[in-house]
């Protein structure tokens, strides 16, 4: 439940039991079962927290992609019955774009044009964001996620879940340069584009490297130098397409805003591009239900209602590219 | 069993386009090889040859992607999933539907829920190269996809 876009009233989350504890978080594309199960005590659960009832509500918004088919019906059929039957306007959300909304909850003053980063385990987006609706995607990753990289490589090394906070922690006592781990796609030509693939078979290799010569693999070396290699691509892209589209802010979103190295790398060269960096906390990096709230407001004070005949959108693309 | 060598990862995506021109309505592939082994690149290939013009990106952490060609192309990645309970809640078995393709990485994880005719294909590290060298170990099992391995031979005289 979000108040005028801005304030949460309250956001639960289903918390999907061990499944999603392994994860670290949310996994919303699995269980589309048991998003059906779970969905009524979710929207009684929300309202109850919020002290609203059902009637009281003047809007509703639902993600309609991207993800799994499955379980984005379960939400776009339960959010257009409710509409119906309450007769409220309904609006409908990419879910990418409901992260970047994440930002409207934080009580900072939010200013356009800016850029969002979205850096999670499924995706790696670089988003330019003139005003409310008009979005452009500027670059993704063309393989692998930065998220999955960092989950891809703790699983080689053992690390358990989750993963990357597991490689934050070591390489805090590392050192970053002692693998030197490639930095892909970095000239002009690629733009803003990302691939990590060739850095996690780097790494993969390295790893295999050191046991075949019987040598104990430095962990905090190379989780270091792994992480550093992911957080140099990141920043250095940001800030490319910061200079080239003069932004003011930069909204990072996604479970990897998470991770304080890429946050410090961050705001040090965002200050010297004279953009401020604004970061959700946790509980509002992942996925979560008050940033489609959020985003859903936008939308309706803009008139972006969605038809009755809404589907759910497995790619949905955040602006036709 | 059926093995090519490649020498790298862009002649792995160019193998696999070239299966991609000519599977049929109906495919499965099914995906093995470990991490950084080149699963997803085989994928970009495979979507390639199947007239994709999006760029195909690892399915990893949100399970499947689908991509519009001459076919409809699904492609899953059973990576994160560990229970039986798991994958019966993607409904997978909706999806091998006779009329798209379907590319399953770690497929190996849950062979059992896949149906029997697929063409099974194994990346794994070419010892005999260098870090980038494997070797790309096809399986055909069921009639069809013996035919479909052998015009795809046909094609890929490296």
């Amino acid at each position: 439940m979000v108040l005028n876009g801005r304030r949460i009233l309250s956001n639960v989350i289903s918390s999907q039991d061990d499944l999603h504890r392994r994860f670290g978080g949310v996994v919303p594309e699995i269980a589309s079962r048991r998003h059906l199960e779970m969905i009524n005590p979710i929207i009684d659960e929300a309202l109850a927290r919020a002290g609203v009832a059902l009637t009281e509500l003047e809007a509703i918004g639902v993600s309609y992609g991207p993800g799994l088919v499955g379980s984005l019906l379960v939400g776009v059929s339960t959010a257009k019955a409710l509409a119906y039957a309450l007769d409220v306007p309904l609006m409908a959300v990419n879910h990418l774009e409901g992260h970047i909304y994440a930002n409207f909850l934080t009580g900072v003053v939010i200013v356009f044009p800016l850029l969002c980063l979205v850096v999670s385990g499924g995706h790696t987006s670089l988003i330019y964001m003139q005003n409310h609706g008009e979005l452009t995607v500027l670059g993704r990753t063309r393989d692998d996620a930065a998220g999955e990289v960092f989950d891809k490589v703790a699983r080689a090394l053992s690390l358990g879940f989750p993963g990357g906070p597991a490689i934050a922690k070591l390489a805090q006592g590392g050192d970053a340069v002692a693998f030197s781990f490639p930095r892909a796609l970095m000239g002009e030509e690629w733009q803003m584009d990302f691939s990590f693939s060739g850095l996690k078979t780097a790494v993969l290799n390295s790893i295999r490297r050191e046991k075949e010569q019987g040598r104990q693999v430095k962990l905090e070396d190379l989780c270091a130098s792994f992480q550093a290699a992911v957080v140099d691509v990141l920043v250095e892209k940001t800030a490319l397409a910061a200079r080239r589209y003069a932004v003011r802010q930069l909204l990072l979103a996604g479970g990897v805003a998470a991770n304080s190295e890429l946050r410090r790398s961050m705001f040090c060269r965002m200050e010297e591009e004279g953009v401020e960096v604004i970061v959700p906390p946790p509980q509002l990096c992942t996925d979560n239900g008050a940033m489609i709230g959020a985003a859903a407001y936008f939308a309706l004070r803009r008139g972006r209602l969605a038809e009755p005949t809404l589907n759910a959108v497995a790619n949905l693309m955040i602006d036709g590219a | 069993m059926f093995i090519w060598k490649s020498a790298s990862s862009a002649q792995t995506r160019e193998i696999a386009r070239r299966l991609g021109e000519i599977v049929s309505a109906g495919t499965v592939l099914a995906l093995d090889g470990e991490l950084g082994a080149g699963k997803t690149v085989f994928a970009q290939g495979v979507a390639l040859g199947l007239g994709v013009e999006e760029q195909v990106t690892s399915p990893s952490f949100v399970l499947m992607h689908i991509y519009q060609g001459r076919l409809l192309f699904y492609h899953f990645d059973f990576y994160r999933l560990d229970e039986e309970a798991e994958l019966d809640s993607l409904g997978l078995e909706e999806y091998f539907d006779g009329e798209s393709v379907v590319l399953v990485e770690w497929a190996g994880k849950f062979s059992d829920a896949l149906p029997p005719t697929r063409l099974e294909i194994t990346i794994v590290l070419d010892e005999t190269g260098d870090e980038d060298a494997r070797l790309l170990c096809v399986n055909p099992r069921g009639d069809l996809m013996s035919v479909i391995l052998e015009e795809w031979s046909r094609r890929c005289c490296f």
